[in-house]
C-alpha cells in the first residue's frame, strides 16, 4: 500500500491501465508534456510516448467527437475535458453520439472503450464555471454510465473499472479534494465494479446517500447526529447510472427515512430521480418525507459559495427534521 | 509550424477572396477527355462497375421515392445528380479504408456491394436490418463494408472521422478514413474542430465535401461568403482540392491522390465536389419553393451519369443494348426485393432494450416485462407487436 492523493490515484489508474493495455490511448487540453491542468496526466507521455498521450486543440467537441471515432475503431480513449463545465460544447457528441453508437447500429459499432474523465463540484472559489456538477444532464440519456469516486482508494478502482468497461462512461473526478483527500492506495492492479453503491456506515434511524466530494460532508453530518444519538446509515451511491437500487431500497427498508445530497441544483437533480424510485419501493416502511439537501436553483456563486453548498449543518437539520417529522 | 516572421509597415489586409481555388475538371459532358487534363487509371471492368452502381443509385432512389409517395416507405433522401462523387470516391479507396458518410452516399455502399435487400431491409426496418429497426430510412451501416452507420445529427461524423483514422494510423494499418458531408454541415462546430485536430494531429483521413448548393432550402451563397468551402483547409494547415463533382473521372483521379498523401503521409486532405442536388433535400421536401426550374435544367444538363455513358461510349465499352439491359434488370430487382422486405416481420420486442448498453440492466429488464404485460392486455392495439408475434 502506499499514501496517494486522490490525483496521484488517478494517475497511477492511468498509467496502470497504459501499462496493461496499449489501445488505451490519453487525451485532452494540456494533457501531454504539462501533466493536465491538475497533472492527473503526469509522466504519462514519458512514459508512453506522444502518440498514446497528447495535448489536443482546444476544442472539446473535438475531444469528444475525435474520441468516439477513435472508440469505435477499436482503442480506448480517456478523453479529458478540463472542467466538467466545459463539457457542454461537448453535449451533442456525448448524449447524440456516444451514448447511442450502439444502440443505432444494431451493434455493429460501439464507442463502448470510451471514458471521459472530468473534474466536478464547488468548495474551490471557482464561481459560475468553475464549480458545476452536471451529472444529471447525462443522466437523462440511456446509453451512458456515469461514475463518481469519494476517495483515492476508490478513485483508482472506479477508473480502472470505468476504462475497462465495454460501455461509455463519464468519471466525474471531486477537484475540491483532489490533494486533500488522502489515503492508503494499493499499488497493484484492481477494479472496484460500477453499479454498486457501498455502505460506508451501518445504522438503525435514517439513510443517508451521496457521491463523490459530498460523502465527507455526509460524514460529517452524521458524526454530529450521532452526538445527538441519531444512528445514521451513511451510503456512497459510486455510480449514478446505473444507480444501486437495491443496495438503497434495503436500506431505507430498514431505516423508513432517507436523505439525498448534491452539490448540483435541486430542480432536475439526480436526487429527485432517487426519490421518486424509493418511495415508489418503499412507501409503506417510510417514516418521514424523503429530504433533498442539494444546492440552489441557482447559478453556482463565487462569494457566497459557503452559503450556497449543501454542507454539514444544512445536512444536520434535515436529518433532526427528518427523525422528528 | 512557426506563424510568418515577415512584417509589413503598412496596414493591408488579406481579402477574404485572396484564395481562389480552381476546379479541377477531366470530362466534357460529351464524353471527351478534356486536352492535357490527367487522367485516372481506370480499366474496362472497374469502370463498369462504378457505371453499374451510379445507373443502380439513381434507379433506387426513383422507385424508392415514388414507394414513399404511395405511403409503403416514410422517408427518402435521393443523390440524384452527385452519384459521380458518391461512386467515384468509392471507386478510388481500398475495401478496407473506412466510410463515415452523411446520409447520402448510397452509392459508395452500392459500389461495395452493399445488396439490394440490404438497402430494402433498412429502409423498411424488419427483422433483419442490421439497425434492427431503430433509425429512419436511409440510416445505412455495414461492419463488413466498413461502412459505419449513418447518424442524423449534422457533421458529428467529422471529428469521428479524425478520431477513428487516428486509429487507424497507431495501428499501423494501410488504410485512411474517408467522411463524407455536405457544404451545409461544414458550418458546424465539428468540422472546424475536425479538421484542426486531423492537420495537427497528422491523421490519415479525408474530408470530402459535397458542395451540392442547398442545405435544404438555404442556398450556398447564404451559407458562407468564402470561397466555397476548399479554401478552408488551407486555413488549417492542410491541403485541399476542388473538383467537379459531376465528373467521375475527377472524382477518382483527385481521391486517388488524396488517399496517397493521407495513407503514405499521414496527410490529411480536404476535397471539394462541385455539384448540385437535383432532386429535393428529402421526401419531405419541395425545392419548388426555393429555386427555379430553369436553375435545375441548367445542372440537368450536366448529368453526371449521361456524361459517363458518353465517355464509357467513346472508349467502346458500352453500348446502348447494355444500356436498356441495364436498365431493366434494376428495376424488377428492386420492386421485387421492396416486397420481400416490406413482408418481414418487424424486428422482436427486446430489440427495444438491447444495445443500449452491453447488457440490458435490470432496471430495463424490468421495463420491457411490465410492457409485455400490457400488450398482453391489448394487443389489438399494438399491431407491430401484435401482442406477441415480434417477441422472437
Amino acid at each position: 500500500m502506499a499514501n496517494m492523493n486522490l490525483l496521484q490515484a488517478i494517475n497511477n489508474a492511468l498509467d496502470i491501465a497504459m501499462a496493461s493495455n496499449d489501445k488505451v490511448i490519453c487525451f485532452g487540453e494540456d494533457v501531454g508534456v504539462f501533466g493536465g491542468v491538475f497533472r492527473a496526466t503526469s509522466h504519462l507521455q514519458e512514459k508512453y510516448g506522444r502518440d498514446r498521450c497528447f495535448n489536443t486543440p482546444l476544442v472539446e467537441q473535438g475531444i469528444i467527437g475525435f474520441a468516439n471515432g477513435l472508440a469505435a475503431q477499436g482503442s480506448v480513449p480517456v478523453a479529458e475535458i478540463q472542467f466538467a463545465d466545459y463539457i457542454f460544447p461537448a453535449f451533442d457528441q456525448i448524449v447524440n453520439e456516444a451514448a447511442k453508437f450502439r444502440y443505432r447500429s444494431g451493434n455493429l459499432f460501439n464507442v463502448g472503450g470510451l471514458t471521459i474523465r472530468t473534474p466536478y463540484g464547488g468548495g474551490i472559489a471557482g464561481g459560475l464555471y468553475h464549480s458545476q456538477s452536471p451529472e444529471a444532464y447525462f443522466a437523462h440519456t440511456p446509453g451512458l454510465k456515469i461514475v463518481v469516486p469519494r476517495n483515492p482508494h476508490q478513485a483508482k478502482g472506479l477508473l480502472l473499472a470505468s476504462i475497462r468497461d465495454p460501455n461509455p462512461v463519464l468519471f466525474f473526478e471531486p477537484k475540491r479534494i483532489y490533494r486533500a483527500s488522502v489515503g492508503e492506495v494499493p499499488e497493484e492492479d484492481y477494479e472496484l465494479p460500477l453499479g454498486q453503491a457501498e455502505i460506508l456506515q451501518e445504522g438503525e434511524d435514517i439513510s443517508l446517500l451521496a457521491w463523490g466530494a459530498q460523502m465527507e460532508t455526509v460524514e460529517k453530518a452524521a458524526a454530529m447526529a450521532q452526538k445527538e444519538g441519531i444512528s445514521c446509515e451513511v451510503i456512497d451511491l459510486r455510480t449514478i447510472v446505473p444507480w444501486d437500487i437495491e443496495t438503497v431500497t434495503r436500506s431505507v427498508m430498514k431505516t423508513g427515512r432517507l436523505i439525498v445530497s448534491h452539490e448540483a441544483p435541486l430542480t432536475g437533480g439526480f436526487a429527485g430521480e432517487i426519490a421518486a424510485t424509493i418511495q415508489e419501493r418503499c412507501f409503506l416502511y417510510l417514516e418521514s418525507p424523503i429530504a433533498r439537501v442539494t444546492g440552489l436553483d441557482t447559478p453556482f456563486p463565487l462569494v457566497l459559495e459557503k452559503e450556497y453548498m449543501p454542507d454539514h449543518l444544512k445536512i444536520f437539520e434535515a436529518i433532526k427534521q427528518s427523525v422528528n417529522f | 509550424m512557426d506563424t510568418q516572421e515577415r512584417t509589413i509597415n503598412t496596414p493591408d489586409f488579406t481579402a477574404g477572396d485572396a484564395l481562389q481555388i480552381a476546379t479541377y475538371q477531366v470530362l466534357a459532358q460529351d464524353g471527351t477527355v478534356i486536352p492535357g487534363a490527367v487522367v485516372p487509371e481506370l480499366d474496362e471492368a472497374q469502370a463498369l462497375k462504378i457505371y453499374r452502381a451510379m445507373v443502380f443509385t439513381r434507379v433506387l432512389d426513383e422507385r424508392m421515392l415514388a414507394a414513399q409517395r404511395q405511403g409503403r416507405l416514410s422517408f427518402y433522401l435521393q443523390s440524384t445528380g452527385e452519384e459521380a462523387t458518391t461512386v467515384g470516391f468509392a471507386a478510388a479507396l481500398d475495401d478496407s479504408d473506412m466510410i463515415m458518410a452523411q446520409y447520402r452516399e448510397q452509392g459508395a455502399l452500392a459500389y461495395r456491394g452493399f445488396s439490394v435487400e440490404q438497402f430494402m431491409n433498412q429502409l423498411f426496418g424488419n427483422d433483419l436490418d442490421y439497425g434492427k429497426g431503430r433509425q429512419m430510412p436511409i440510416h445505412y451501416g455495414s461492419k463488413d463494408l466498413h461502412y459505419m452507420t449513418i447518424s442524423s445529427p449534422l457533421a458529428t461524423q467529422i471529428p469521428q472521422a479524425t478520431g477513428y483514422a487516428y486509429g487507424q494510423k497507431l495501428a499501423g494499418n494501410k488504410a485512411c478514413t474517408v467522411t463524407v458531408f455536405g457544404e451545409g454541415a461544414a458550418s458546424e462546430g465539428d468540422f472546424h474542430a475536425a479538421l484542426n485536430m486531423a492537420a495537427v494531429l497528422k491523421v490519415p483521413v479525408i474530408f470530402l465535401c459535397r458542395n451540392n448548393g442547398y442545405a435544404i432550402s438555404t442556398p450556398s451563397s447564404e451559407q458562407f461568403a468564402s470561397d466555397g468551402v476548399a479554401p478552408r483547409a488551407v486555413g488549417y494547415g492542410m491541403k485541399s482540392i476542388r473538383i467537379d463533382g459531376n465528373d467521375v473521372l475527377a472524382v477518382v483521379k483527385a481521391m486517388q491522390k488524396a488517399r496517397k498523401l493521407a495513407v503514405e503521409q499521414n496527410e490529411p486532405v480536404l476535397v471539394e465536389a462541385m455539384s448540385y442536388r437535383l432532386a429535393a433535400h428529402s421526401s419531405s421536401d419541395d425545392p419548388s419553393g426555393y429555386r427555379n426550374k430553369a436553375e435545375e435544367d441548367k445542372w440537368r444538363a450536366k448529368d453526371p451519369i449521361l456524361r459517363m455513358k458518353n465517355w464509357l461510349l467513346k472508349q467502346a465499352w458500352w453500348d446502348e443494348a447494355q444500356e436498356k439491359q441495364l436498365y431493366e434488370s434494376i428495376r424488377p430487382q428492386v420492386l421485387e426485393a421492396m416486397k420481400r422486405a416490406q413482408q418481414r416481420p418487424s424486428p422482436p420486442l427486446e430489440a427495444l432494450i438491447t444495445d443500449v448498453y452491453d447488457r440490458p440492466p435490470a432496471q430495463l429488464e424490468a421495463q420491457l416485462e411490465a410492457l409485455r404485460s400490457h400488450l398482453d392486455k391489448y394487443p389489438e392495439a399494438y399491431p407491430k407487436s401484435a401482442g406477441g408475434a415480434a417477441r422472437g
